[in-house]
């Protein structure tokens, strides 16, 4: 039956083959480069944030990321997972204007933010992004790390992937030759260079370790719960052994009076 | 049932007062207490517990996700990321939800697998059997609703492709797709339906079980030897003996699918999950969940239009061919008590049918790689093979060796077997 129908496919068709249902463009070549595997202290059963770690990588965002990229989800008494403490989340809260209202007036005013507030924005919407960044979106970034394939080795490739455009490759313009991002050509600019941010003990970070501590913080912002959820989980699955043991127990003895 | 329950006693007045008056105490006790049942069962009559255990758990954690869950095109992946992020133990439901239809699968899958493996769909189990596929069809509907919820990517996406295979219905498929979506492209009306839909199906999945355990508790259930039970000696009572394997069973299968909610809960899940719904952007690969790719493989199989000669009249086109491959292939199970005529249940004592039952599994994995992939080089032809040998296998395979395999001699009953 089934031989016959595909013998009368072969027989009538002459028209050309058509694509089948569901099926997409083929994906471009990988051409970018491979991604280094790195070691991140969260990673594993047991891994937890480096807390310094994350502040310094904050500071990263504050000072280079925040000036183009969003971060919707976060708000700034989340930091206080960082380590630091309500009054300092407070005071960073506060070195940011947000829009409030209306007033009884009806009025919009400016007002500092407070703790429960979200991270202030860089532009007012995705236009204005698009106006001042030469036509591209800069993501939002508290998903970043879960949206994209590699995690956070993708991350910190392609923050340390800057290069020069080997010779032959026809870069559009105001594009970044990186060699870890899909296509290898980027509308971000090299965001961070060794030296450029100073950390609160007063010494030049390198850009690996810039690029490292982003990175991890990127991480804890896309997944904010993730330490809870491991020590959740160590005494549940602990608990499930007992229970299954004790199951395994219940059965045995109950089972032995057949024979 | 209702004729003997004056006669139960119980201690307990207050249960003996309601039991007069409603009998479901006498119900339980009758079903699943002194309920007998094949004293043989191993570990794979586990699943059905199991599944049922599934099935309430994504029902609770679900009502509880709703709570805090907004069904706009606007708001929803919103609503979801901060649900996992403030409200208390809003990751713990969100992730087990998410885990737990693939656990649900899991378990169905092998469930099935038994059903297949033991005979169990064979006279008189026939109903049984056909209730379990339309639970299966529920569950494949609730499920792909449900990925459609957090509206990302993936959801938008997946919808998109999903939806219009609708289209290759001859005349009407455009207009019907317009229907499906309630407008001209996937937006809010899609989702609101999708949620409203996503809700509702679990509890008709709760009422197709309810029959489905019905029918079950009249004819009893198969066993690994696929002979009947024929004197007390064959059976033993439902509780404990199955309710202790059963809880056994649920605890250590729970332990498996809670390990992979509290340390990999994004195993299987794509970072276009977490990235929000743009209709303007179409993602570079889109794949369905893993339970649905060895059907997607079948669904994109069928790549050449069936033509008049000479002409470019088309009659069948290869989208249609895939989607009514994909759909047979589900349907027809409903078929399988009649198209299997062998008078032995269990494989044990089918050497071939064994054989071509394992064949019939590795090419469900080589359709779940095809469809996991994009469709060039290998890929293809593992989809190409895998359905060609699914629908062998069905309508080929298995008519044939019903008339025509040896089989091995039967055990006299399950007591015998048990006691070699």
């Amino acid at each position: 039956m089934k031989k016959a129908i595909l013998f009368s496919v072969l027989l009538l068709t002459l028209s050309p083959p058509a694509f089948a249902a569901g099926e997409m463009p083929a994906q471009h070549a990988h051409e970018q480069a491979e991604l280094p595997k790195q070691h991140w202290p969260h990673k594993g059963i047991f891994g937890t944030y480096d807390k310094a770690a994350l502040q310094r990588g904050f500071q990263v965002y504050k000072e280079v990321c925040s000036a183009c990229h969003a971060m919707k989800f976060l708000s700034y008494r989340n930091l206080e997972d960082l380590g630091y403490t309500p009054d300092q989340v407070k005071a960073v809260a506060a070195q940011d204007a947000v829009t409030d209202g209306p007033n009884d007036d009806g009025e919009m005013f400016e007002r500092p933010a407070l703790p429960s507030d979200h991270f202030k924005p860089p532009f007012k919407n995705d236009k204005a992004a698009r106006a001042a960044n030469n036509g591209a979106l800069p993501p939002d970034m508290s998903l970043l790390v879960k949206a994209r394939e590699g995690g956070e080795d993708y991350i910190f490739g392609v923050l340390t992937g800057f290069e020069d455009a080997p010779a032959g490759l026809e870069m559009q313009p105001g594009m970044n030759y990186n060699k870890y991002f899909p296509g290898r050509q980027i509308a971000m600019a090299k965001p961070l260079a060794d030296g450029q941010v100073t950390t609160s003990d007063g010494t030049a970070a390198s850009l690996e370790q810039a690029a490292r501590d982003v990175t991890q913080f990127l991480a804890w912002a896309s997944e904010p719960r993730l330490e809870q959820r491991k020590q959740t989980g160590v005494k549940v699955i602990l608990f499930l052994l007992a229970f299954a043991g004790i199951m395994y127990g219940a059965k045995r003895k109950i089972w032995s009076k057949l024979h | 049932m209702a004729g003997s329950a004056k006669t139960e006693k119980f201690d307990n007045k207050t249960i003996q007062w309601i039991n007069d008056r409603l009998p479901i105490f006498s119900m339980m006790d009758n079903e699943y207490g002194k309920f007998p049942t094949p004293r043989n069962f191993n570990y794979f009559w586990n699943f059905g517990a199991i599944a049922m255990a599934m099935l309430g758990i994504m029902i609770v954690t679900g009502v509880f996700l709703a709570m805090n869950y907004v069904p706009h095109g606007s708001m929803a992946f919103e609503s979801v990321e901060r649900m996992s992020r403030d409200v208390n133990y809003g990751w713990l439901l969100r992730y087990t939800h998410m885990n737990g239809g693939s656990f649900f699968f899991i378990a169905v899958y092998i469930h099935i697998f038994r059903g297949l493996f033991y005979g169990s769909y064979k006279k008189p189990r026939e109903l049984v059997w056909i209730f379990g596929v339309v639970i299966m069809l529920l569950m494949m509907a609730t499920a792909f609703m449900g990925y459609a919820l957090p509206w990302s990517q993936m959801s938008g996406w997946g919808v998109t492709v999903i939806t219009s295979l609708f289209s290759a219905v001859p005349l009407v498929g455009d207009g019907l797709v317009t229907w499906l979506w309630g407008g001209f492209s996937i937006d809010s009306p899609t989702l609101n339906r999708f949620y409203a839909l996503h809700f509702l199906l679990p509890f008709i999945i709760c009422a197709v079980v309810f029959v489905h355990v019905w029918a079950l508790h009249v004819t009893g259930s198969n066993n690994p030897t696929g002979v009947e039970p024929k004197s007390e000696k064959d059976t033993i009572p439902f509780s404990p003996y199955y309710t202790t394997k059963d809880s056994f069973g649920t605890v250590v299968f729970l332990t498996v699918f809670m390990a992979m909610v509290f340390f990999a809960p994004l195993l299987l899940t794509e970072p276009d999950h977490f990235r929000q719904f743009d209709p303007m952007q179409t993602p570079s690969h889109i794949v369905p969940e893993w339970y649905f790719l060895p059907f997607y493989a079948i669904l994109r199989a069928f790549t050449l239009d069936i033509s008049i000669p000479f002409t470019h009249i088309v009659l069948l086109s290869a989208k249609l061919q895939g989607v009514l491959a994909m759909f047979g292939s589900i349907l027809l199970l409903l078929f399988l008590p009649w198209i299997d005529t062998s008078p032995v249940r269990s494989a044990r004592y089918r050497p071939v049918y064994k054989w071509c039952l394992l064949l019939l599994v590795l090419a469900m994995v080589a359709l779940g790689y095809a469809g996991a992939k994009p469709p060039e080089g290998a890929a293809v032809w593992f989809g190409r093979a895998g359905t060609f040998y699914y629908f062998l296998h069905f309508f080929v395979i298995v008519p044939w060796l019903g008339k025509h395999e040896k089989t091995l001699p039967l055990p006299k009953s399950i007591h015998e077997e048990v006691e070699d």
